[in-house]
């Protein structure tokens, strides 16, 4: 006996059916005398709705399966500051004090303001990849951090953020490092690599086409990176180029398969208006993680330039490595985003 | 004006376990002692003691509460037990409309027994050497039941807002237990805590010699039955009050418009009924199960004679045997590791190791200088290592080893597919650095040569933290992999002569 049945004799029907039942039969007998029933009428109309409705519901969501197609992802702005005349293009200093040596080296530069204006919302990229503690040189250094969010604070910026997208656990690195704390204390806003803080962009490289990244590098309008010098086992170094790596978030491991190509991809898309280098300590030996004080040189020293390319010469100079035996660097100056005999550009060397 | 005492505290505990629950991150940790409700729980202190001969300092805390039960009677179930709280305010799911309906919903019954068994079979499991309380301890097991499935749950909605993305292997099995615990709230009001709690068993004994209790004055009772309405114990105040069952919720006081029950010091004894209605030879028989499940549950799953690759423990996690007879599996462990890489087990470590904590490195890591996990056990099951005896110094100091990592050479990218990659040497934390590559030239398909890094793991270094694992860019199964081989906790576990011990 299905559902449908009108119950037949000796069947235990319960009570609620039979009142059901007895409902049934008397519209049936309704339409049976009018020949149209309004019910009726209204059944069709709800078929006609829903049918409508789920029409429109399926249109619409093919809609927005658009398979990629029209999605418009956005690009990075060129962050670069017009070059003037006559002014310097790298600063060297060295000093037993990072945040002098930080100071001084902008100074020589020009001054910040000549980077960043009055109301201009500022991203700063130290190294926070590692777990590690300031001595142990896997990170930028904590003071030279805090240093460049004053100079940036000073300079009039309406935002400060200060942002990585660490290898090890975040929260861990981001307060070993020392870095969360003192770019707080100096008055930046800092932004950990939660899930909802990347954005998708458009890299349009020769090996990368989209990326995941942090939001600070979409909307800032001025880019400073402070990477740390290290050895790195694949790549031989990392140094500025290669602190870009931590923008990104998604399978980044995935960029090992071509390092130096990679490295200058994502090196081409941003365009940082100043680069810090880091050379306080820097790590000779198990880079990038270290971990051995016995791994770590002290430098004493700070390298500015808009020059990421010829920084990185530099840097390789002082991890005893040629910089032409650096694929990165050999890529990056064929894509021409500068040239890595460092010396002919206009310098000065600050001692201490 | 006492019930709304009662209320205050048991609102003010739950609320403060949330909060040790939500403090227990690597973030806001500090020095906080979050597993201070584990530690007051006299259950876990008996058991682990029982079990490893030995009492771990914290357990001291439990000594008051022992105390204050002899004093007042069961009043931790009503006042004091997180999931006790849980369970007075989901009771209303179940609670009948009428009041002599309530008072039969109430009323005692022979399954009520049944933790007494409970707590005998875990008594004797622990006797035994094994611990298995924390399956359905109260505290171990809301304390479980939030930081496994329900804190997870809530954080990966919010985009993973608490902790980042958790996810846990078989979580949903905690996810039942948890809430199949609370649902049975619908059989009848506390079925949990009246039925299967051994902690309210345990503490119902200790109850037997309390010198607060509620009583009855016969001479003012008018078998209205009234008071039996709201009991939280089913404790029988209609009767001969139950002080084994009676949870000191007070609600009976206030049902009796007469007066005649209240919290008396000291009355008289035949006012109150002590037994637990479990038959001596049902103990015994309980008892002597769970000593006889031990040595039942090891000749099937060995502890040691074929060790699973990947039970691998812990940084600190004593030897396997010593490990069992003192994990309760609160997995607060789990909760706290800033990787969420440690993971219930399922049958890695046997029956007798369920749920207790295992890395997973494909999920999470062993963070090189955390120590967080051994700080947050509440019975050293782990060890609360220094960081600088955890990283050690080679070659004097050897680290602590959770395993070792071993090459999939079909899997790994430049062994199997001639590509550069090298991303394990990378990320490997030790310095020197466990894994070390060599670079060599081979000829590539099309006859050209190439030059590769091909990457080796220097098993003295290797701390089998996983963390090459972790981000080893093969998919589902990583081209390296990490053993529980080479462990430092046991000598029995050492691959290499290195340590000078076989």
């Amino acid at each position: 006996m299905t559902d449908r049945d009108p119950p037949r004799p000796g069947d235990v029907v319960p009570e609620s059916r039979l009142r059901e039942g007895g409902k049934n039969a008397s519209g049936g007998d309704g339409a049976g005398a009018d020949g149209i029933d309004r019910r009726a009428l209204f059944r069709v109309g709800l078929t006609a709705a829903v049918a409508a409705g789920s029409v429109a519901l399926g249109l619409g969501l093919r809609a927005r399966d658009g398979h990629g197609r029209g999605k418009t992802l956005p690009k990075l702005k060129d962050h670069r500051v017009d070059k003037v005349q006559g002014a310097l293009e790298m600063a060297i200093v060295r000093g037993p004090d990072p945040a002098a040596n930080v100071r001084r080296a902008v100074e020589a530069m020009g001054g910040m303001g000549r980077f960043v204006k009055r109301g201009e919302r500022v991203v700063i990229k130290p190294n926070i990849g590692w777990n590690r503690l300031p001595e142990q040189a896997a990170n930028t250094n904590p003071e030279v951090v805090a240093e460049v969010v004053k100079l940036v604070a000073a300079a009039g910026a309406s935002k400060i953020w200060v942002t990585d997208v660490s290898v090890n656990t975040p929260e861990q690195c981001f307060a070993r490092s020392g870095i969360e704390k003192a770019a707080k204390a100096a008055g930046a806003i800092v932004v950990r690599p939660d899930a909802p803080a990347f954005r998708e962009v458009d890299v349009a490289g020769k090996l990368l086409r989209t990326a995941d990244i942090l939001f600070p590098f979409v909307e800032a309008d001025r880019v400073i990176n402070i990477p740390v010098v290290k050895q790195h086992g694949l790549s031989g170094a990392t140094m500025a180029m290669k602190n870009w790596y931590g923008m990104l978030g998604g399978q980044r491991v995935k960029l090992h398969q071509n390092i130096h190509l990679s490295i200058v991809d994502l090196a081409s898309m941003i365009k940082p208006t100043l680069t810090i280098m880091d050379a306080t300590r820097i790590l000779l030996a198990n880079g990038p993680t270290g971990g051995s004080l016995a791994d770590v040189k002290q430098m004493d020293t700070i390298a500015v330039s808009s020059d990421e390319v010829a920084l990185d010469a530099f840097g390789a100079g002082l991890l005893g490595l040629s910089p032409t035996s650096l694929g990165f660097i050999v890529e990056g100056m064929k894509a021409g985003l500068g040239t890595p005999e460092w010396r002919n550009l206009k310098f000065e060397e600050l001692g201490g | 004006m006492f019930l709304w005492l009662r209320r205050c505290y048991q609102a003010v505990f739950l609320l403060f376990f949330l909060f040790l629950v939500f403090a227990s991150t690597s973030q806001f940790i500090r020095g906080y002692d979050v597993q201070w409700f584990l530690e007051i729980d006299p259950l876990v202190t008996l058991t682990t003691a029982l079990s490893s001969h030995v009492l771990h300092h914290t357990l001291l805390w439990s000594l008051p509460l022992i105390v204050l039960t002899l004093v007042f009677g069961r009043f931790f179930c009503s006042w004091m037990c997180p999931m006790g709280v849980l369970h007075h305010v989901l009771g209303h799911l179940g609670r009948k409309r009428k009041v002599l309906q309530r008072v039969e919903q109430n009323a005692p019954r022979s399954s009520h027994k049944i933790k007494y068994a409970v707590l005998a079979v875990m008594l004797g499991l622990a006797a035994a050497g094994s611990v298995q309380i924390g399956l359905l301890d109260p505290i171990a097991s809301t304390w479980r039941g939030l930081s496994v499935s329900v804190l997870p749950a809530a954080s990966n909605t919010a985009y993973g807002l608490y902790q980042g993305e958790r996810h846990f292997q078989w979580g949903t099995l905690v996810t039942i237990v948890f809430f199949g615990a609370l649902a049975l709230n619908f059989v009848y009001p506390r079925f949990y805590c009246r039925v299967l709690c051994p902690l309210g068993a345990f503490l119902g004994l200790l109850s037997k010699f309390s010198l607060f209790r509620i009583s009855k004055d016969p001479s003012k009772c008018n078998e209205c039955d009234v008071c039996g309405a709201d009991c939280q114990g089913a404790a029988d105040p209609q009767g001969t009050v139950r002080v084994t069952e009676c949870m000191v919720c007070l609600n009976c006081t206030k049902g009796c418009k007469r007066g005649g029950l209240a919290y008396r010091f000291l009355p008289a004894l035949k006012l109150s009924k002590v037994e637990t209605d479990l038959s001596r030879r049902k103990w015994l028989t309980a008892g002597m199960a769970g000593v006889a499940a031990v040595p039942l549950m090891r000749a099937s799953d060995g502890v040691d004679p074929r060790p699973n690759p990947a039970r691998i423990r812990p940084p600190g996690a004593l030897d396997e045997p010593d490990f069992l007879a003192k994990c309760l599996k609160c997995d607060a462990c789990m909760k706290v590791c800033p990787t969420g890489g440690l993971q219930p087990a399922l049958h890695e470590a046997g029956l007798e190791g369920f749920w207790s904590p295992i890395l997973i490195p494909r999920i999470g890591y062993c963070e090189h200088s955390c120590t967080l996990c051994g700080q947050v056990c509440p019975t050293g099951a782990i060890t609360h290592l220094k960081v600088a005896d955890k990283v050690g110094e080679m070659p004097a100091k050897p680290p602590v080893r959770l395993g070792s990592a071993f090459f999939d050479k079909g899997r790994c990218l430049p062994w199997g597919y001639n590509t550069e990659c090298i991303v394990c040497e990378e990320v490997c934390p030790t310095s020197p650095k466990a894994i070390y590559f060599k670079v060599e030239t081979i000829t590539a398909r099309d006859g050209t040569q190439k030059t590769l890094k091909f990457p080796y793991v220097d098993l003295d270094h290797c701390t089998g933290c996983g963390t090459c694992e972790n981000r080893c860019p093969v998919v589902d199964r990583a081209g390296v992999r990490v053993s529980a081989a080479n462990e430092s906790r046991t000598p029995k576990s050492s691959m290499s002569l290195t340590g000078g011990r076989i």
